[in-house]
């Protein structure tokens, strides 16, 4: 018999109590669906004029649509299982497919603005905190404080008229020239480029990245410097720092390797949240940026009434969020020794 | 931040009024909440700005020089001028962007008051009730509200917008269907930590009526942490209807929206940036201002909530 740690036990039961919720999701989406407003099959046939009933009734049949719905219900969820998520009304191609080609866009384009976010926000709010007070402290508390309150859609729009329009600099929209797009491999272009050695389309795929990276990670990296800081201040009250300078631990160790690691906590725990977040919130910055993630799919897809795609993307999302949680969760477990005894 | 708290404990500790009255006098000198909220310099700026918004938004009609919605095809994408008749410039309609901006801020003011007033009505209702009843009731709920949360806010909007149509009142719905989980979390949990108190015990002891207990005992209590998180949450929902109108999805054009005027504006950034930039503005003052009262509140009221700067 395998012995577990306390720790594993945890995590495994984590992972359990997550699969209720998700198959929740999943039926979730089902009705959803159910309830937005006109028939798939109308939708399929145009405005239906010229086309005989018994057509429409074998569309029916086809898709299903005339079983009852608790079978209906079943079918789907047997679909999900197998990854058959259906036909996109509007594309004529599986949902799969269609969704399958849009998340490696939006999660090239999640991981870029959340390693710029953790990449400035945790110096800065750890500098912050160190020089509490000082005018680098209240610089960055304005900023930080100007990040949170910038609507990204507007902030979107005001870096695409500066930095692209007046200046030149960067290009406005997609993830890189026709033509330029590297051999697929992961369909993460920068991952891809380097792969296969393509620095012509690494530097179209970065170019491209910029602007609508940019624009996500500024109210991320205003959070993650909010929270480092007020972390690493309560940190360094703790009784634990001042034995640690008692004993004569120099003053950056006493950062570095006491403070640091436990202030990381509540950061790491906000990161997860935030990157779940960011992977299923930016359908605003896809869509101005003509980024062809899951975020603009999905925004399309509602417009020209695609169901399918929209309730497949829906459980996507959820499902990820979902997931992001677990992760999260596991990861403050591990991080945290409090939690292991 | 500290320059409040600093000032508070002297006004209520109050040792120099002590020292000067040898026979000791009791002297209450508790600064209300309004007082501590307008000493704290930032919550002090919030409430000015907040203020003009308002006065803005109730006096457009009045403020405004044009007609918002009157389209003049002769000035389209005019730009602004002060001594022109468009100060601020004129949208691809010819219509005034500066009225138009006056009017929006009336739409903005009120989806955020009322999402807010929906949302805290029914999360703090149906919280505090699972918080102090607890059982099946509060895990029916709670199972539920694990359920919303896990979809991401902007998608369950952008759905339920697409099932019912844009609309002043549909994107109050639509706001307010996932709004009031937050609500009903910290009220539950608040209600939880206060039912075990003496005074809970004493006003059950006495026989009064759980309703009256939820109501007149512990609502008292938990007011102020549960009005910091509506002022917190307030300028998420503004940002998110200017986001739904910006998508089409949210307020009808036919209503002056931030949202959607930044949308016409998109399409003529390089020519005419004013049409976007300015309800972009005022969009993201009015959620500063916001932003600036909540952080204000929750340092005097409650700085235990969110352990932020």
């Amino acid at each position: 018999m395998i012995r577990l740690t306390k720790l594993q036990v945890r995590v495994v039961e984590r992972i359990i109590a997550t699969i209720p919720l998700a198959l929740a999701v999943a039926v979730a989406a089902f009705v959803f669906m159910r309830m937005l407003p006109g028939d798939p099959v109308d939708i399929m046939m145009g405005e239906a004029a010229g086309v005989a009933q018994g057509e429409i009734e074998a569309l029916r049949r086809q898709l299903g649509l005339d079983q009852p719905i608790l079978v209906q219900l079943s079918n789907y969820l047997k679909g999900v299982f197998r990854g058959d998520l259906g036909y996109s009304i509007i594309r004529g191609r599986p949902v799969a497919e269609v969704i399958g080609e849009a998340i490696p866009a939006t999660v090239e384009l999640a991981v870029c603005a959340m390693v710029i976010s953790v990449l400035v926000g945790v110096p800065l709010g750890t500098a912050s905190a160190l020089k509490q007070n000082t005018a680098l402290d209240r610089a960055t508390s304005a900023a930080s404080f100007l990040g949170i309150s910038m609507p990204p859609f507007w902030l979107g729009i005001v870096a695409i008229l500066v930095l692209a329009m007046n200046l030149g600099w960067l290009p406005t929209s997609g993830r890189a020239p026709y033509g330029y797009e590297p051999r697929h491999i992961t369909g993460l272009f920068i991952l891809d480029s380097i792969l296969t050695w393509d620095p012509e389309a690494l530097a179209a795929s970065l170019r491209h990245l910029v602007l609508p990276s940019l624009t996500l990670a500024t109210g991320v990296t205003a959070v993650v410097v909010r929270i480092t800081r007020s972390s690493m201040l309560d940190v360094m009250r703790a009784d634990y720092i001042t034995f640690a300078r008692a004993k004569g631990v120099p003053e950056r160790a006493v950062t570095v390797k006491h403070a640091l690691r436990n202030a990381m906590i509540p950061t790491a725990t906000l990161v997860g949240l935030e990157f779940g977040s960011l992977l299923g919130g930016n359908m605003i910055v896809e869509t101005i940026f003509s980024w062809p993630g899951l975020g603009r799919v999905v925004v399309d897809a509602i417009f020209a009434q695609d169901y399918p795609v929209v309730q497949a993307a829906v459980m996507v999302y959820a499902l990820t969020y979902v997931g992001m949680n677990l992760i999260t969760d596991i990861v403050y477990t591990v991080l945290n020794p409090r939690m292991s005894i | 931040m500290s320059h409040a708290t600093v000032q508070t404990e002297e006004l209520t500790y109050c040792p120099h009024v002590a020292d000067s009255h040898p026979s000791y006098e009791p002297v209450v000198l508790l600064p209300s909440a309004w007082q501590r909220l307008w000493a704290h310099s930032g919550a002090r700026v919030g409430l000015v700005l907040l203020a003009l918004y308002m006065v803005c938004a109730a006096l457009a009609p009045v403020l405004s020089p044009h007609d918002p919605t009157a389209v003049n095809l002769m000035s389209r994408l005019a730009a602004p001028s002060l001594s022109g008749p468009y100060i601020l410039g004129a949208d691809q309609l010819g219509r005034d962007i500066l009225s138009r901006v006056l009017y929006g801020a009336g739409v903005s003011i009120l989806v955020g008051l009322a999402t807010i007033a929906v949302s805290a009505g029914v999360g703090i209702t149906l919280g505090m009730i699972a918080g102090y009843v607890g059982g099946k009731f509060d895990a029916l709920v709670s199972r539920f509200t694990e359920l919303l949360l896990a979809f991401p806010y902007m998608i369950f909007v952008i759905g339920a917008m697409a099932v019912m149509g844009p609309g002043f009142w549909n994107l109050i719905w639509a706001l307010s269907f996932k709004g009031w989980v937050e609500f009903f979390r910290l009220a539950r949990a608040l209600t939880m930590a206060e039912k075990s108190k003496e005074y809970v015990e004493a006003a059950r002891a006495l026989g009064r009526p759980t309703p009256v207990i939820i109501a007149a005992e512990i609502l008292p209590n938990i007011l102020s942490s549960l009005m910091v998180l509506a002022t917190m949450r307030m300028g998420k929902m503004i940002v998110m209807e200017s986001s739904l109108s910006f998508l089409g999805l949210g307020i009808p054009p036919s209503i002056p929206a931030w949202g959607s005027m930044i949308n016409d504006g998109r399409r003529f950034l390089l020519t005419s940036w004013w049409v976007a930039t300015i309800p972009g503005i005022a969009l993201a003052g009015l959620v500063l201002a916001m932003n600036l009262v909540g952080e204000g509140m929750r340092d005097v009221l409650d700085p235990k909530l969110v352990s932020g700067s």
